[in-house]
């Protein structure tokens, strides 16, 4: 009978023992070090929006850290996913398996993230998704394993779709890049311009990534809608542009609706194409001061003005390391609850605050492209025109699908 | 409105013209990519980088030395074409008695080396040439707005293609290129310089991609991977037509435009594929293409 209790009672102070060892070990860093996988397409057709420049402001984030949190050494490599989810999924696998990587940060095609996350969510490491736009990501697809940064298809949508219908484009025709961001953009625009009174009266979905947009261009023409709505990104939203202009499509009474454009974007096509095209971005390097200070920063070191993608990576990495050196602890759980904890507000977010679906909602902003004579510089692209506010900007929870919230 | 398989008349009339510029792009790369594997047995994976190098000469061209359109037409080729022989005299030249396969890697490596470069100085964006003033705007044609520009690349293709199809096919400097080949110590004896000659058909296709790169310009952001997105769709069109196929490159090149032209219509998902399951159904039916010769 001792010897039944006895026994017990040590594998009950064994158990007792290896649980205390285990919060313990939560409350560390892992490997004494905070190893940060930067994941983006470096050279494709979404490389001038996030890619290098990202990388740089991720490093600038460690930097201005001081290089270390707690002692430990923050440490940062990186990949190219070159837009293709295997490539994607394989690369953060390896990741885990042989560097056990922290933090995912960057990720832009959505079809890679949504890979990705898959892979996080199995291992249990946090993602921070700055370059994605597909909405379902904190959507359909949430998971306690990742955060969604910047801007996705349902502000964009709320915000450009919205105010074009109100200034009369009450009839539109889509452009759709075939694949999860362009259907999710697309959903999201229809919805909003029906609900504002529009319609959609017809579509085509093009493959992704298209040169030569002139076939479609010409069927947007004889579909007689007012608007022309480009549910793609990048290199296929500027070649849309660039042969929209090209096939006098403004001349001849139509209007262009650029539902995810880029700053890089607007620079490459130059005001000449863009002048007065509306768009809805999550943040303009020339906003305000606080803007203007980081950027000029970033600015000495890349020589272009950071995208609002590149500065959500610095800023959501701040977060994190902050997150990290006040919990003590790089474990995903710990650190996402902190961060849901503290609001944002730093040169990027305003009124910011992470949701449970992994959503990071601030203020979002309706823009539109100046003309040549009205720009004073290289940069000087956008002139804000409305606030759209935090709140009202993103898909409310009460509408969530996400098996995170309680409806 | 008259009705085409639930299109209306004017929107597939349009698509057909749209096509055919789009051909006359593939048939000028093709008939490069023909006339360097008809001539010289290469399988030049470096054409598409050629194509972008031409377009870039273009823009740089006016950017920093301030060469005009007109000019860059006859140039960019000239300069593009200049440096194919460089690497024909350096590189390809070493590599001529082994299989094939061999001048295929090093001409895909150097393509690769050519557009990382680029990457790595211009990034992916791509920057904008302007349309050159003499060739701007447009003119509305019964069924369509067609751009004067497009309308002029369409013929100066049509021009050098069949130009090039003359020469090589009716001429006594044609007929020498075509011995060469085909038995060089024959005509070395007859006191032809065949390494020259062979030297200068490489330049000269090569100068045919960059030609196509100075169309493409005002049309397609420059940017480095221009051509590596073109390339695999001109080879497609090299196959169907018939490998070395002259008149075949430049005939299956228009007549895929089309075809390319009108799935965007009817199917557009399958608007990247459809080259390639012709081809497939090609090689299942005549393996030698089109206008090929059975082996």
């Amino acid at each position: 009978m001792t010897f039944i209790k006895k026994t017990l009672a040590s594998s009950i102070a064994i158990a007792a023992a290896t649980a205390l060892a285990a919060t313990t070990a939560q409350a560390e860093i892992s490997d004494g070090e905070v190893r940060i996988g930067y994941l983006a397409d470096m050279s494709g057709t979404y490389r001038d929006l996030a890619g290098p420049g990202g990388l740089e402001a991720l490093r600038m984030a460690v930097e201005d850290f001081g290089g270390s949190v707690n002692g430990a050494p923050i440490e940062i490599f990186s990949a190219d996913d070159r837009n293709s989810a295997d490539v994607g999924a394989n690369t953060v696998r390896e990741w885990v398996d042989t560097r056990n990587v922290d933090m995912v940060a960057g990720m832009v095609a959505s079809s890679v993230t949504i890979a990705v996350t898959n892979v996080l969510k199995e291992n249990d490491k946090l993602g921070i998704v700055s370059g994605s736009a597909a909405s379902s990501i904190t959507n359909e697809h949430c998971s306690p394993n990742h955060i969604h940064w910047v801007y996705d298809t349902y502000p964009l949508a709320n915000g450009t779709a919205w105010a074009v219908v109100q200034q009369g484009g009450d009839t539109w025709f889509m452009l759709t890049a075939d694949y999860a961001f362009g259907h999710a953009l697309e959903g999201d625009v229809t919805r909003v311009v029906e609900e504002s009174g529009g319609e959609v009266v017809g579509g085509v979905r093009h493959p992704f990534p298209t040169d030569d947009f002139s076939s479609y261009i010409l069927q947007a023409q004889g579909s007689g809608a007012k608007v022309i709505g480009l549910a793609n990104a990048g290199a296929d939203t500027v070649n849309a542009i660039n042969t929209a202009s090209q096939f006098g499509v403004v001349e001849a009474g139509q209007q262009l609706a650029g539902l995810l454009v880029f700053l890089n974007d607007v620079h490459a096509m130059g005001l000449e194409t863009t002048q007065g095209l509306l768009l809805t971005t999550g943040w303009y390097w020339d906003m305000d001061e606080e803007a203007r200070a980081w950027a000029e920063r970033y600015y000495e070191r890349m020589e272009r003005m950071p995208t609002m993608v590149q500065a959500g990576v610095y800023s959501s990495t701040m977060h994190y390391l902050q997150a990290v050196e006040a919990t003590g602890s790089d474990d995903t759980a710990t650190v996402r609850k902190y961060m849901m904890e503290q609001p944002i507000n730093d040169f990027f977010a305003r009124n910011g605050r992470l949701r449970e679906d992994g959503r990071m909602v601030h203020d979002m902003y309706l823009a539109q492209v100046k003309s040549p004579a009205d720009s004073t510089g290289e940069w000087d692209l956008y002139e804000i025109l409305a606030t759209i506010p935090a709140e009202e900007a993103y898909r409310p929870l009460s509408e969530s699908q996400c098996n995170l919230v309680q409806n | 409105m008259m009705m085409i398989f639930g299109v209306p008349l004017a929107v597939f009339m349009g698509q057909l013209m749209l096509g055919l510029i789009n051909g006359a792009f593939y048939a000028l790369l093709s008939l490069g990519l023909a006339v360097i594997f008809g001539l010289l047995k290469i399988v030049n994976f470096a054409h598409g980088a050629m194509y972008m190098l031409g377009a870039f000469a273009t823009l740089l061209g006016m950017r920093y030395l301030g060469i005009n359109y007109w000019a860059a037409l006859l140039l960019a080729p000239l300069v593009v074409g200049l440096f194919g022989m460089v690497i024909e005299r350096l590189m390809l030249r070493r590599i001529g008695h082994l299989d094939h396969l061999y001048g295929l890697l090093l001409t895909f490596g150097l393509a690769l080396i050519f557009e990382g470069t680029l990457v790595n100085f211009f990034g992916v964006s791509g920057a904008r040439y302007p349309t050159p003033e003499a060739l701007q705007g447009g003119f509305q044609t019964g069924f369509m707005f067609l751009p004067v520009y497009r309308a002029w690349v369409l013929l100066a293709a049509l021009v050098v293609c069949l130009g090039t199809w003359f020469i090589i096919e009716r001429t006594r400097l044609g007929a020498y290129l075509r011995a060469g080949t085909e038995n060089p110590a024959l005509m070395q004896s007859f006191g032809v310089n065949v390494p020259l000659l062979i030297t200068l058909t490489y330049g000269f296709g090569v100068a045919l991609a960059a030609f196509a790169g100075v169309l493409a310009a005002p049309l397609y952001p420059v940017s480095p991977t221009m051509g590596s997105n073109l390339l695999i769709v001109v080879f497609a069109v090299v196959v169907i037509g018939g490998m070395g196929s002259i008149l075949g490159a430049i005939l299956t090149g228009l007549g895929m435009g089309l075809i390319e032209g009108l799935t965007k219509v009817y199917y557009p998902e399958a608007a990247n594929t459809v080259i390639f399951l012709v081809m497939i159904l090609v090689l299942m039916l005549r393996p030698a293409g089109l206008f090929g010769k059975e082996a």
